[in-house]
């Protein structure tokens, strides 16, 4: 890591933070509607991982709005997708539980609890077979490890070593269950260690998870086969919008809270990378500003037209269809 | 040549022209297929594209949906229709959906083999048939062709289309014998006329138009009239306009399907006709198909749960002679 690459993930943590918030708020106000999930508490995570995992495919889950744009997806297209506009990533069709942008290698967005697990190992498979060393990252939460898509796939990737990094962002919740109460330990990467190579990382920690994920990177590029990555971190929300975390106790958030992972980078910032304060302060603005633009875009950025409800649910039509 | 070597050929073809296309499946390498549609492709084109997978059927769908992401065209087969329900997930939330949640952006060029069907006794968990739900998937293309010829024709069609085909297969149909021309172009999304006549429409689809055709003879003869035989091929999309000129030339319309009647496919054949073809219509329609219980092991159990040549020729019969043919 330099200090340019520290100033983007500041930028992207702060900007995810805040478009969280724009959205929430937006939510409230009755702009955005279904279910959102928040991101604030894991920007270390979500920012962290996609820097370190630059170029191969991702693949996540429902959680997905600061990862799409680390992946340098624009603030604007994911808030219209929020808005359901048909400026949106997906032309307001999927909503902020699916957000899909094949040309930045970027998968969304599945909304199926493990579900794009077996879909993140066909692509490394494919990948290996095209002898592409980029390799694949599959992001899930603790909630994923439990079901039958997780085992299916730590399976068959280790058999065939492929190129795919297992992220689990285990926040220890699954939506309002704590993982103690539905797995015999907390750490989940014990359920892969028989198959690949395990890592531990503070996932309230960008710079660790930047260097952790990077370290499982090189692994798989150099055709060793699958890693493990589990970073521990805290969801500050509840698990979507209309959740009000009641199952936590202001003991938990608070010590959660300690442990935040801007305040954490932000001091990294002045003591690592000698930033000043008016450099950070210029990036904050710089990042509040990009989610006022973001809204603002969002709020007038037409409808879809009545026609779209029928596009794209085929690539190919057919002259058959009659009814 | 055999329709599961029609299958095979197709598969064949299509490897040998294009490296993308890989195909995955419980058995389909080294044993060659349950059913012997693989036999032979590992030995030319080698385990890295024809993929012997674990018995984890929403990871063979699920993957080969990642396949497709990745640019690749997989052909997955699952073994038989009962195990593919472990895959649901896979077919209806991502493989119908992605396209479309995307806004097109995703394009998955991926086909599901789909086995089925009342084959000898299997009993109930390896007998029945899904085309009436994978059809009601908006974003499935599904096909189930009766004919060997067609075999050929509409899985190389399937497997060179740009969108996610369930291609469902009868298990008795396997070792079904036809000619391939294999320098016809054919449209798999239209209906073959399997027969022509001029008095009864027979809808029907799979092994269903074999036995059809078995009572045609009977039906002919005892009502002194000739039935068209229609093979939909396509289930989804429905070829209407096919039907649509049948019936206005028979007026009459009989289905045949081998799946449980409630809630089975033909029922969206009778109530199209009911809505659109109302007045064209000179008879109630009459639908046969499976009773509604689980297929049983016994054999002459099993047989009276399906149509049968014999009972379709005397239902079709009662039928014509209580409604003045």
């Amino acid at each position: 890591m330099n200090k340019l690459l520290a100033e983007e993930m500041y930028y992207l943590m702060v900007l995810g933070r805040a478009f969280e918030y724009g959205a929430k708020e937006n939510y409230m106000k009755g702009n955005i509607s279904g279910f959102l999930h928040l991101d604030i508490g894991q920007e270390a995570l979500s920012v962290g991982a996609i820097k370190a995992f630059e170029k191969g495919d991702i693949f996540s889950g429902y959680r997905e709005h600061i990862m799409a744009i680390s992946r340098g997806l624009e603030p604007k297209a994911v808030m219209a997708e929020l808005f359901g506009k048909s400026t949106g990533v997906s032309g307001g069709k999927g909503g902020s539980m699916h957000l899909f942008e094949p040309s930045h290698y970027f998968y969304g967005g599945d909304a199926i609890v493990g579900g794009q697990l077996p879909n993140a190992v066909g692509c490394a498979y494919a990948r290996a077979l095209q002898e592409n060393d980029d390799g694949v990252m599959a992001i899930f939460g603790d909630g994923a490890t439990n079901g039958g898509a997780f085992f299916e796939s730590l399976n068959i990737a280790a058999t065939h070593k492929l190129p795919l990094l297992f992220l689990c962002e285990n926040n220890e919740y699954a939506i309002g269950t704590n993982i103690r109460r539905t797995a015999p330990f907390r750490e989940q990467a014990k359920k892969a260690e028989p198959y690949m190579p395990t890592y531990e990382v503070d996932g309230m920690d960008a710079e660790a998870v930047y260097e952790v994920v990077s370290q499982a990177r090189k692994q798989i590029e150099a055709g060793h086969g699958p890693v493990f990555v589990e970073a521990f971190t805290c969801r500050y929300e509840g698990h979507s919008v209309s959740d009000a975390n009641s199952y936590r106790s202001a003991q938990e958030m608070a010590h959660c809270k300690a442990r935040d992972p801007i305040e954490k980078f932000k001091k990294a910032l002045h003591e690592k990378w000698l930033c000043t304060e008016e450099e950070i302060q210029n990036i904050e603005i710089k990042a509040q500003k990009a989610v006022e633009d973001a809204v603002k875009y969002a709020e007038e950025s037409p409808e879809p037209e009545p026609e779209a409800l029928f596009e794209h649910v085929f690539y190919q039509e057919h002259k058959n269809v009659v009814s | 040549m055999l329709y599961r070597e029609a299958l095979n050929r197709a598969l064949d073809e299509v490897m040998s022209a294009d490296d993308s296309v890989v195909t995955l499946g419980e058995d389909v390498g080294l044993y060659g297929g349950s059913f012997r549609v693989t036999e032979g492709l590992v030995e030319k084109y080698g385990e890295k594209r024809v993929i012997d997978t674990p018995i984890a059927e929403l990871s063979i769908v699920g993957n080969a949906v990642g396949m497709a992401i990745g640019g690749l065209r997989p052909v997955a087969e699952l073994m038989t229709g009962n195990f593919s329900l472990l895959a649901f997930d896979q077919i209806i939330n991502h493989m119908a959906k992605l396209h479309y949640m995307s806004n097109g952006k995703i394009i998955l060029p991926m086909v599901v083999r789909f086995p089925q069907g009342v084959s000898r006794q299997l009993a109930a968990q390896h007998s029945e048939s899904y085309e009436q739900m994978l059809s009601a998937v908006p974003g499935l293309r599904v096909l189930s062709v009766n004919d060997v010829n067609y075999a050929y024709h509409a899985l190389k069609y399937a497997i060179l289309s740009d969108d996610p085909v369930v291609f469902i297969e009868h298990e008795l149909l396997y070792n079904k014998k036809g000619e391939v021309d294999f320098a016809q172009k054919l449209d798999p999304f239209q209906a073959r006329i399997a027969k022509e006549g001029s008095d009864i429409t027979i809808v029907s689809y799979l092994k269903m138009v074999d036995d059809v055709m078995l009572a045609v003879p009977e039906i002919e003869e005892a009502l002194g009239c000739s039935c068209e035989v229609i093979d939909l091929c396509s289930l989804n999309p429905i070829d209407y306009e096919t039907l649509i000129e049948s019936i206005q030339k028979t007026s009459r319309l009989v289905m045949v399907e081998e799946d449980h009647k409630t809630g089975g496919y033909g029922a969206q054949i009778i109530s199209w006709a009911a809505e659109e073809m109302f007045y064209a219509l000179d008879a109630p329609p009459l639908r046969l198909a499976g009773e509604d219980v689980p297929v049983p092991y016994n054999r002459s159990l099993e047989l009276s749960s399906i149509p049968t040549p014999e009972s379709i020729a005397q239902d079709i019969i009662a039928w014509g002679k209580n409604n003045e043919l």
